[in-house]
């Protein structure tokens, strides 16, 4: 399995240099086509391009259309038609909404969520990983087994549900975190990624007296920075984008995550100026500038980390889909 | 310690009895304190809840506790033929994700595709990264675009109110539901499918397309003898993945519009577990319902395992 991973992240992390590359230059024309492939007809390549630009314009269209009306005073937004650039555009949804009141306390309730729960998910995930590294402790297969089982099979949301309320987490924080604490498939990744590591670095270190202990936080851990940062924004954009188990456990309004506030204020159109919170006094701007501002407010932490994200995908996705 | 120590007593650990088995537990100490959290964990929050479907053999009430609630047999897994909830959520999950598989999972293969018979990396790499975006963002966020595009007071239907014609219902039309979740889950999704395939299309041996094209094969013979074998391996791998998910289309895309559609159109059984123990307090007859499904799933994706690897396949487990 450690191979499988290897040899499908290998050429796509070299791919642009090395061996591969020279050889895929060396038999490219002038054009950059290598000079056994035909050239597309004209027909075909405006088809082509064509399919790709309406591909892009249907992907990036609903994003810069919110965009564009969270900016646009209320008078444009409620003229309603095709508003990309606003034509007098202003932050008073943003001073609305940022001003303290639901939706300032529903960021800071996300920001505290995905910092705190995917530390601790980091935590338990890559020591769990570290433990089950090396296959030669005994239990540790049993150990695997475990894990692997818990891939299959999901416990089910009742049954969830009521040991959370057993356990007393009804409308605490920890609900939205601990139940989800370590996904399997993203331990089986630091898991696998853990034993490519040369087992000579490890042995020199133990030669040289050092624990296992020791051995994961000055050899393991730094060698594994990539990795860790992939699964770290894997949990970390979870946390931030899930509402469900928000749903489940939360009964307290005032503690809600900025997606479940979301839902509330966007999608079921209920009225911010009405909710509490809110500053009265000045007229607030239209619902709708509003409501796209919330959305654009609530992408922003996930188009900050993505092209980090994007850096690593091939890396993270690929070893993900490969077997445990 | 594991130099000198590990491997040679693991190899002799089963014939030489306990002591040396005793001192590699000693040895590898550590290691046992680096699996117990996560252990513990598994333990309790995925396989004690396992065990906790048993309320679905009781008439669970939440007054009395599981212990104290009365076992009654079959009897809410015989609803299941009955109950035309069930009937309806399993019709609709079906459908669905019948639809997706035969539109949603060729979709990004399709794609993949056509951005590698692109000769221009940083074309290619822009498009990647356009189509890639809306996977990371949440459910809320895009319905929530969508509403603003499709909605009745969207860009399509604002425009043709202020004509004076009709507005088109899309995001409240039961009968376009199942067809509009399919193309919601193709533009959240395809730039996933997109990438693993690319990664596995640039995997393929350049070397094989020249022979083949200096033996006369066209553009379409190298796509059906070079291109697509060479990234079978992934996509029955993505196919096994679909598979296991056939029974679970997913709970927060369903549970955001189903107010807007009704439960005849948008109820699968993720929902309905929720609706039947959160809203009526059936709380038995919900986790019946989600143990058939989650027992479903299991021996899907077992089953499509197995499968691929019939097909000589290294499958996913």
């Amino acid at each position: 399995m450690a191979n499988a991973t290897r040899e499908l992240s290998t050429p796509i992390r070299g791919a642009g240099q090395g061996a591969f590359s020279r050889l895929f230059n060396r038999q490219r024309g002038e054009s950059g086509r290598p000079v056994w492939m035909e050239k597309p007809g004209p027909l075909m390549s405006v088809a082509k391009a064509l399919t790709l630009l309406i591909i892009v314009i249907i992907m990036l269209f609903p994003m810069a259309y919110v965009l564009g009306i969270s900016f646009s005073s209320q008078a444009d937004a409620a003229r309603g038609g095709i508003v990309l650039w606003p034509q007098n555009p202003t932050l008073d949804a943003y001073r609305a909404i940022l001003g303290g009141g639901v939706v300032s306390r529903a960021l800071q309730v996300s920001f505290g969520l995905t910092l705190f729960g995917t530390a601790a998910q980091m935590f338990f995930t890559a020591t769990m990983a570290y433990g089950l590294s090396r296959m030669t402790v005994i239990g540790a297969k049993p150990v695997l087994y475990v894990v692997l089982g818990a891939m299959i099979f999901s416990p089910g949301m009742i049954p969830s549900y009521l040991l959370v309320k057993e356990l007393g987490l009804i409308n605490t924080y920890p609900s939205l975190i601990i139940p989800g604490l370590i996904s399997a498939w993203n331990l089986i990744i630091v898991r696998n990624f853990f034993m490519n590591i040369p087992r000579e670095l490890v042995d020199a270190a133990r030669i040289d007296g050092a624990n296992d202990a020791q051995v994961f936080t000055q050899i393991i851990l730094p060698l594994s920075k990539a990795v860790l940062a992939v699964v770290a924004l894997f949990y970390g954009v979870a946390i931030w984008n899930s509402f469900f188990n928000a749903i489940l456990y939360l009964n307290d309004t005032a503690k809600w995550p900025i997606q479940l506030v979301l839902r509330q204020y966007v999608l079921q159109g209920t009225n911010l100026a009405s909710a509490e919170g809110l500053q009265s006094g000045a007229a607030p701007p239209p619902a709708e500038t509003i409501k796209m501002a919330i959305v654009v407010i609530a992408t922003v932490p996930i188009l900050v980390v993505y092209p980090f994200l994007q850096k690593y995908f091939t890396k993270g996705v690929l070893t993900g889909s490969i077997k445990g | 310690m594991s130099a000198k120590g590990t491997t040679p007593a693991s190899i002799q650990g089963s014939g030489q009895g306990g002591t040396s088995k005793w001192q590699q537990i000693v040895q590898d100490r550590w290691m046992y304190l680096f699996m117990a959290p996560g252990l513990i964990y598994f333990l309790l929050f995925v396989y004690f809840p396992l065990a906790g479907n048993v309320i679905a053999f009781k008439n669970y009430s939440p007054f009395i506790g599981i212990q104290a609630s009365p076992w009654v047999g079959w009897a809410n897994f015989e609803r299941l033929f009955t109950d035309p909830n069930f009937k309806q959520a399993l019709v609709n999950t079906l459908q669905i994700e019948t639809l997706q598989l035969i539109f949603a999972f060729p979709a990004p293969l399709m794609l993949a595709l056509l951005l590698n018979s692109l000769i221009s990396e940083s074309v290619k790499r822009s498009i990647q990264s356009i189509v890639y975006l809306p996977y990371f963002l949440s459910w809320v966020i895009v319905i929530a675009l969508w509403q603003q595009v499709f909605g009745g007071a969207g860009v399509i239907n604002q425009p043709l109110r202020d004509a004076g014609l009709d507005p088109i219902s899309i995001m409240d039309n039961p009968g376009f539901f199942k067809y509009l979740v399919v193309l919601q889950s193709m533009w959240k999704e395809i730039g996933w499918g997109t990438i693993i395939f690319l990664a596995a299309l640039t995997k393929i041996d350049m070397q094989l397309y020249e022979a083949a094209a200096m033996d006369g094969a066209n553009g379409r013979r190298r796509l059906l003898d070079v291109t697509l074998p060479g990234i079978r391996g992934i996509v029955i791998l993505l196919l096994i993945l679909r598979m296991g998910s056939m029974f679970s289309t997913g709970f927060e895309q369903y549970f955001l519009q189903r107010g807007a559609v009704g439960p005849a159109a948008a109820e699968v059984l993720d929902t309905l577990v929720y609706t039947l123990g959160f809203q009526s307090g059936q709380w038995s007859f919900g986790a019946a319902v989600g143990l058939v499904r989650g027992i479903v799933a299991a021996i899907l994706i077992l089953g499509a395992n197995w499968l691929a690897k019939k097909f000589g396949e290294e499958g996913l487990l």
